[in-house]
């Protein structure tokens, strides 16, 4: 193959590797947003904890790092644990912000809860930047000083045709679009899906259905705030440090990918996600790399100028 | 003694903000009967509809379904009672696909059998919905969605079914259709509430009446009586 073809599909494979990290975080916007019209400006800082709910459960499995005759099947298993226990955790967090911060200030002026989302992002980054409680059996929180996520999987990297590959692209990317499609059979194959695009569509009429519309937009921010963890972990351990604040700008840029998909659509997030990933990496491939974070925000500008409703955005057809 | 009305609604008062949109509002539906509720535009007939199901908080007043105190509950635990409430504006998920719609109507039932059957049954009742099953509800014309509207609720096997302005909007032709289905529905046994524009067409149906002016009930009767009130012919039947 010629330099300049390894050169792009090298480039195609570390877009897309960032680019379903952001898809899967623009999920849980684009789902809340969609349950709820509600911009929820804390995700970026739940897919944080995410990441250091799986750096405690690793240090919890092993504490002191790999365990001595750790087979590939058990780091395997291990790595397992520690994305499921983190997305659980997460999941509870989504829930709880729901729950305590959201839900009582539901029928409010909007603009009250979107300020209410900024303050529990900031209860999060700052919350998480304290330094440890002497009761807690883990050192929680963790403080400002950035910490090195765990190498749960031994990395390996192959070279197909002069393009390096990793096992953690071959990884990541299986485990993001196995959870992309798991996501997309649930909102469009099964019962809770069609609840929750009815309560998306009209929340009182879906109460007028039977639906408990409560219990829907919980499970909904639940679900949201799992993938973000996943996201976390996928995206912690090829790139290990990790901090209070790490979650800011992707959570920025994900926002972005799921304006850019139309916000509210669920295969919006998922492709606004790869294409900004994509973009990013080409961006700064080919031009200056100082661009690479521009690129989401001119992205942002020219969606809301040019098709503000982005690439799935609902065309609302009504009759009368 | 006489059993419990099936839907009892004791001195509903609502607010929209400074507004006291209810004034104090009592009706009741007896089981298996036609209840119609007349008025201009603004008298406080859907805000009623919706105060009952709980779409809009109340300011006052309670609501009993069967005898059971029902002022406290949310929309979906009056489903799992037996009440359906085809909405103003007919409420469809414009979304979704008519099936879709069809299948959130027994959103809480269990009994797949019977689910089933009610759909076979409604597809007799609304052959056009049943040709166009999988197609998206937006696509639908006003009739065909307010045919949806009424399929729809009464997928969740209704005792009491509230409707709002099924005719509102529509041609002759499918206005007849939709009330010959109402009448079918309420001789099954399924009680009717019904807000309508249409005074002459919901009067014929009705077994007993109310008139709603400004928030407040001013006349009630059968529908017959009301049919001949020389204030109603007057003030509703145009004449």
């Amino acid at each position: 193959m010629s330099d300049a073809l390894v050169e792009l599909l090298q480039h195609l494979v570390n877009g897309l590797s960032v680019g379903t990290i952001y898809a899967l975080i623009a999920l849980g916007y684009t789902m809340v947003y969609g349950v709820l019209k509600l911009i929820n400006f804390a995700h970026g800082d739940v897919y944080m904890v995410g990441a250091y709910a799986g750096f405690y459960l690793a240090d919890l499995l092993t504490p002191g790092g790999r365990a001595a005759g750790d087979g590939a099947a058990g780091a395997m298993l291990r790595a397992l644990v520690v994305t499921a226990g983190a997305m659980a955790i997460c999941g509870l967090l989504g829930y709880l912000i729901e729950r305590l911060a959201y839900r009582p200030l539901r029928g409010q002026a909007r603009i009250t809860s979107l300020i209410t989302a900024i303050g529990v992002s900031f209860l999060l980054e700052y919350g998480f930047q304290l330094q440890p409680w002497g009761f807690m059996p883990i050192p929680f929180p963790p403080g400002p000083s950035p910490r090195f996520f765990p190498e749960l999987v031994r990395r390996a990297d192959w070279s197909l045709g002069g393009v390096s590959i990793s096992n953690y692209d071959v990884i990541g990317l299986a485990v993001a679009l196995a959870l992309m499609l798991g996501l997309q059979f649930v909102v469009f194959r099964t019962r809770f899906g069609t609840a929750m695009r009815a309560v998306s569509f009209d929340p009182q009429v879906a109460g007028l259905m039977g639906i408990p519309v409560n219990r829907i937009i919980s499970w909904t921010f639940v679900l949201g705030s799992a993938l973000a963890a996943a996201a976390a972990i996928l995206n912690a351990v090829p790139r290990p440090q990790i901090n209070p604040l790490f979650g800011l700008m992707p959570g920025l840029k994900a926002f972005v990918a799921a304006v850019l998909g139309g916000i509210g659509s669920v295969p919006g997030a998922m492709v606004g996600g790869l294409v900004l990933g994509l973009a990013e990496e080409f961006v700064a491939a080919y031009t200056l790399s100082s661009l690479k974070d521009a690129i989401a925000f001119t992205v942002l500008i020219l969606v809301l100028l040019f098709r503000p409703e982005g690439l799935f955005g609902r065309v609302t057809v009504e009759k009368v | 003694m006489t059993a419990a009305p099936l839907l009892e609604v004791r001195d509903l008062r609502v607010r929209y903000g400074a507004i006291e949109a209810l004034r104090g509002v009592s009706l009741e539906v007896p089981a298996g009967q036609v209840v119609a509720l007349i008025g201009a535009n603004g008298a406080g007939k859907s805000t009623t509809l919706r105060a009952v199901s709980r779409m809009i908080p109340l300011a006052a007043g309670a609501v009993a379904l069967a005898g059971e105190d029902v002022t406290r509950l949310a929309s979906h635990q009056l489903v799992a009672r037996g009440m359906a409430h085809a909405p103003e504006g007919r409420g469809i998920f414009l979304n979704l696909t008519v099936r879709e719609n069809l299948e959130l109507g027994a959103y809480l039932r269990t009994d797949r059998d019977g689910i089933a059957a009610d759909a076979a049954e409604s597809d007799a009742l609304f052959p056009i919905l049943a040709e166009r099953r999988d197609q998206v509800a937006g696509t639908l014309s006003g009739g065909e969605q307010q045919m949806l509207a009424v399929a729809r609720a009464l997928m969740s096997r209704p005792r009491l079914l509230l409707l709002d302005e099924p005719s509102l909007g529509l041609a002759p032709q499918v206005v007849e259709k939709i009330f010959s289905v109402l009448r079918q529905v309420n001789e099954r046994g399924v009680a009717l509430l019904l807000v309508e524009q249409n005074a002459h067409k919901a009067l014929q149906l009705a077994h007993r009446a109310y008139v709603l002016e400004t928030g407040q009930i001013v006349m009630s009767g059968t529908g017959r009586e009301l049919l001949q009130s020389p204030e109603v012919r007057k003030a509703y039947l145009g004449e």
